[in-house]
């Protein structure tokens, strides 16, 4: 709604809602904001993924251009932290999937979901790597 | 969103002077009225992609760090080929939308706001269409 009615109004003293430095952090509402973060992070990865893969259709020289780029020490950290990234949101998204259909609001399970994203994500990142690199 | 005002004083003085139901009164004053479609969307972009997001970090994994020949073989397969074109762009259209209301629940000024839009569709279709062009010249053998 435009600005302009909302400054028309006469003003009074109204309460108005405490805003997050207010709040004490609470789970559910860290794993909201890091479920919006990794999805912004996650927009611009996916210019990378595009990156390597016009470089992998490009041919031999540009493929071995982007993988020494993404075997370096800091490509391997932007892969760790993008495949984190992805599986938190992918984990986010089940939990908000999950709450949609209207469960999952008791403060046990809107909690131990919160928990479980977090956790579930590292534990799964940490896991895939692990295999990812034993198979080697 | 405008606030209904609570039939109260001048309010309700206006309520009883007018023929028009409470209803009537207040349709139209709310949002742009075409956000259910993007929030389904956004819902049904999010169900196809729990699968393919697995099948992608897995893929990922797997051709981390081998080589030029290893890869293009491994894209070139029709079932790779194909769940990594419906990845990219359902994801294409999952990123466009979120990114979407992360815009518009941050800029309010009319032309930063609509300027983020049509960047965001930029970006994301840019992205997209880039990503989906070189899966299919791996797979069709460019």
């Amino acid at each position: 709604m435009s600005e302009s009615h909302l400054k028309a109004r006469p003003i009074s003293p109204r309460p108005l809602s405490p805003h997050l430095s207010i709040f004490r952090p609470l789970i559910t509402m860290m794993m909201s904001i890091v479920h919006r973060i990794t999805g912004a992070a996650l927009y611009f990865g996916m210019a990378l993924l595009a990156w390597w893969l016009l470089a992998a259709a490009t041919g031999p020289g540009a493929f071995e251009t982007a993988n020494d780029f993404l075997g370096s020490w800091f490509g391997r950290l932007i892969l760790f932290g993008f495949t984190w990234a992805l599986l938190h949101h992918l984990l986010g998204g089940i939990r908000h999937l999950i709450w949609d259909t209207g469960a999952g609001y008791s403060f046990k399970m809107r909690n131990g979901l919160a928990w479980a994203t977090l956790i579930g994500s590292v534990l799964l990142t940490l896991l895939l790597w692990i295999v990812g690199y034993a198979l080697r | 969103m405008r606030s209904v005002e609570k039939p109260s004083g001048k309010a309700e003085a206006e309520a009883q002077r007018t023929l028009r139901t409470p209803l009537g009164r207040v349709r139209g004053l709310g949002s742009a009225k075409s956000g259910t479609g993007d929030w389904i969307a956004t819902r049904i972009t999010s169900i196809a992609l729990v699968p393919l997001t697995l099948f992608f970090v897995v893929l990922i994994v797997a051709l981390n760090g081998r080589p030029y020949a290893e890869v293009i073989d491994t894209l070139s397969s029709p079932f790779v080929a194909i769940l990594f074109l419906a990845t990219i762009l359902i994801t294409t259209v999952h990123m466009h939308l979120g990114m979407q209301v992360i815009i518009e629940d941050y800029v309010h000024a009319d032309l930063p706001k609509f300027a983020l839009l049509i960047g965001n569709w930029l970006f994301s279709w840019a992205v997209g269409l880039a990503a989906a062009f070189a899966v299919l010249k791996i797979a069709f053998g460019g």
